[in-house]
């Protein structure tokens, strides 16, 4: 992506959506594959100020707080040359106010010092509402555990109005040299500035495609196939009676959910369409949301990849995230060719995604963070549905089983030495694998 | 919308496209979108903004040509092109004086003349985009604009340029204007002169867009040829892909270089895909390509090839780093992998007949489709507009993909784009469009080129022989 590791720097004045907007970045890079962390300065601080006690820390005469913040900042430098210098970090994010020049020239010349790229993220709202929707969120940090909230929210403003004042934001002149994107209003304009090379680029496309409209992500598999019956992988196959009775239940569900505006997305094989059309909704095929190619072994029953290619098999079990079948894909082409799934998901509001098992880990992994080395193994049952609802940072989660009997496609991440399986009984043998 | 629980409909695969469509009957009943996400809901109209010479055409075309390769049907409208059909001579920069009311009156006219032709292009020929190329400097202009794209339902988004570099609007002019038909009949310095003096009528009445007075509009301002963007109210998805192009797109000189692997063991067979080593030949090709690449004496050359054994041997050969890309692998033959095209036609005769009657489309069974490859394409040709020297070592059918969009070719041309081993294309960026250079490197190979077949003729064994092959919609799949 990069030659060198690439720094972001957050800008902003408190409540302007920069955790949120970190923590998203973050997870997004993650998931497309570029190693980045995010390094809170605010959490460097509760570290080292064990109880917050008011904004008069923030205060800009404060010369005790100032120093244990500019200390904070410091540390937080420290570990990310660490993780981008040492431990194989590709980006970090930096998320601070940086509201000052001055504070984002020292910025600018660690990491000139360390041959790390800058990029600063600014975001600029004046939208009362927004700020307020904002604070109530903040008001989650541990700063405010022991206040109600109506106090919370004055002494919030009180630290809000300490930055304000020598707030120096980004601009087109006098920062012309830098590389940014200035957010503003909540995406509805942007000013960017000098994108230096493709992670730049993927950064602010990602950041002008996300919004925060409140909505709804339904994810779910097709109903039972046929192949799933008879224990075997891939293939195009059609529904079981129990599969298109799910599609009878799903209709149900979604109409009860009373959604406005819900689009209907299904790869292009034969059982996420017929799922759909139990819907009797308009929907649109994806050919990137096919189920994972299994190469040699499609259609085939664990059994007999494991009789036919027991290296495969073994490889399989060792990463399965980043093992491809031969003339088949991997989870890691998987998310690859998903991207512009996410991306469109992004931009959209309530959506209904009808796909596959490994399809819907890796959409899965990438809303609920989860490493390459767990996503292999999320369990996406047939018959269930995972309601993703954007919450504070995060996603939450519901799971709603359509009470459709089916059989199970999961296979656990098998224990070390664990390498067959038995079909006639329900455990797996424990056995030493003659590795060929 | 009628939400009886009534029995789902039956499924049957188109068998060109191997989508499946609802049917009653065995007949196809409803025809769903097969494009890979609803780009839009009503018709988009682009409209450039911008004094002369600052790229709005270049951005209209390239950006028309970007839009038409992904599968948006897209046309520009350049007005400058309408008033010189309608003012058959041109004399000087005069008539472009904002006291010429005589001129004023044409360029007014043929606004309105380029305005109905979008019309008539977005409303009943299909179109999804229209790119209005004008200068539309006034905002009372784009008023008349917006107005008309509101009455016939057109979501509009502005592209301006700005730029205010001398040397960059030097260039501009050597490279397009003087080679305009407005200037077909001056010496250089003169149609310079002129060129600068048209400029001038129109910098006075310069209403750039602004954030605050244009807040409601949708639009990106380019400043500086790429160095800042103001993007303002992204209204959807199309809107939103033409923004991250053009934010990637540049104007530094280089050039791209395309060719496939060296001759493989597959390809003396006569067999199509797989994942073959090369022949001596091939081996051959790899070294005359080192030998090549080195005398064109590229600065920071990037090499980037398939995953494939084949291109990777190729690559092999240059000694240097290169990236190796999964998309640019050949485009999949499913079921058909490593035959040669009589045991296709013999095995597959109407999988053979289809293909024939609709290369672009045709997705073979449990393969991929020209289409399908031009889908998976694309994040190249995002990175190939971002970088500067690069050569792309790949295969045929992709190849054919990644020249379509250089040479602007349409989904009909594509899959029949001459892409023979052993010869290397050399695209260089000129004017409006791209210079194309063809090294054959002296190695022998085998041809691996199929003609398109001429109608009635399907059977490669006995080209006198005329089979005709009827294809209804409600046949079953294979």
């Amino acid at each position: 992506m990069t030659n060198c590791p690439t720094l972001i720097v957050t800008v902003g004045l408190p409540a302007r959506g920069k955790t949120y907007i970190s923590k998203k970045l973050t997870r997004y890079l993650n998931w497309i594959g570029v190693p980045t962390r995010e390094f809170n300065v605010g959490q460097y601080r509760r570290e080292c100020v064990k109880i917050y006690k008011s904004f008069e820390f923030f205060r800009p005469d404060n010369e005790e707080g100032l120093k244990i913040r500019r200390q904070c900042a410091s540390a937080a430098l420290n570990d990310v040359r660490q993780y981008l210098t040492e431990e194989g970090g590709q980006v970090a994010v930096f998320d601070a106010t940086n509201t000052t020049r001055e504070r984002r020239e020292t910025i600018i010349q660690f990491a000139e010092q360390n041959g790390f790229k800058v990029f600063f993220v600014e975001s600029v709202c004046e939208d009362p509402d927004v700020i307020q929707e904002n604070i109530v969120v903040s008001l989650g940090s541990p700063d405010y555990t022991n206040c109600n909230t109506e106090e919370a929210v004055e002494d919030f403003m009180k630290r809000i109005k300490c930055y304000e004042n020598s707030y120096e934001t980004l601009d087109e002149v006098l920062d012309r040299d830098l590389s940014f994107i200035k957010i503003m209003d909540v995406g509805q304009r942007y000013l960017v500035n000098r994108v230096l090379d493709h992670i730049q680029s993927r950064i602010v496309y990602y950041l002008m495609n996300i919004h925060i409209t409140p909505r709804s992500i339904y994810l779910c598999r097709h109903g039972e196939s046929e192949l799933n019956v008879k224990g075997r992988i891939g293939g195009d196959s059609g529904l079981t009676p129990r599969g298109k009775e799910f599609g009878k239940k799903l209709s149900n569900f979604i109409q009860s959910q009373g959604i406005s505006d819900l689009k209907v997305w299904t790869s292009q094989m034969k059982r996420t369409i017929q799922t759909a059309e139990a819907l009797n909704v308009p929907y649109e095929q994806w050919k990137v949301l096919n189920e994972i190619d299994a190469g040699v072994c499609e259609e085939m029953r664990y059994e007999e990849i494991q009789d036919n290619y027991p290296l495969e098999f073994a490889l399989r079990d060792q990463d399965k995230y980043r093992y491809r079948y031969p003339k088949g894909e991997s989870y890691e082409d998987l998310v690859q060719r998903l991207e512009p799934v996410i991306m469109e998901l992004e931009r959209q509001e309530n959506v209904l995604v009808i796909c596959h098992q490994a399809v819907m880990r890796c959409l899965l992994a990438y809303f609920l963070d989860k490493t390459a080395e767990e996503l292999p193994y999320l369990k996406c049952p047939l018959h269930t549905v995972l309601k993703l609802t954007p919450v504070a940072y995060g996603c939450k989660v519901e799971s709603i089983s359509l009470n459709v009997d089916a059989v199970n496609t999961h296979r656990e991440r098998p224990e070390v030495g664990i390498t067959t399986y038995n079909h006639t009984t329900t455990q797996p043998q424990l056995m030493q694998q003659q590795l060929h």
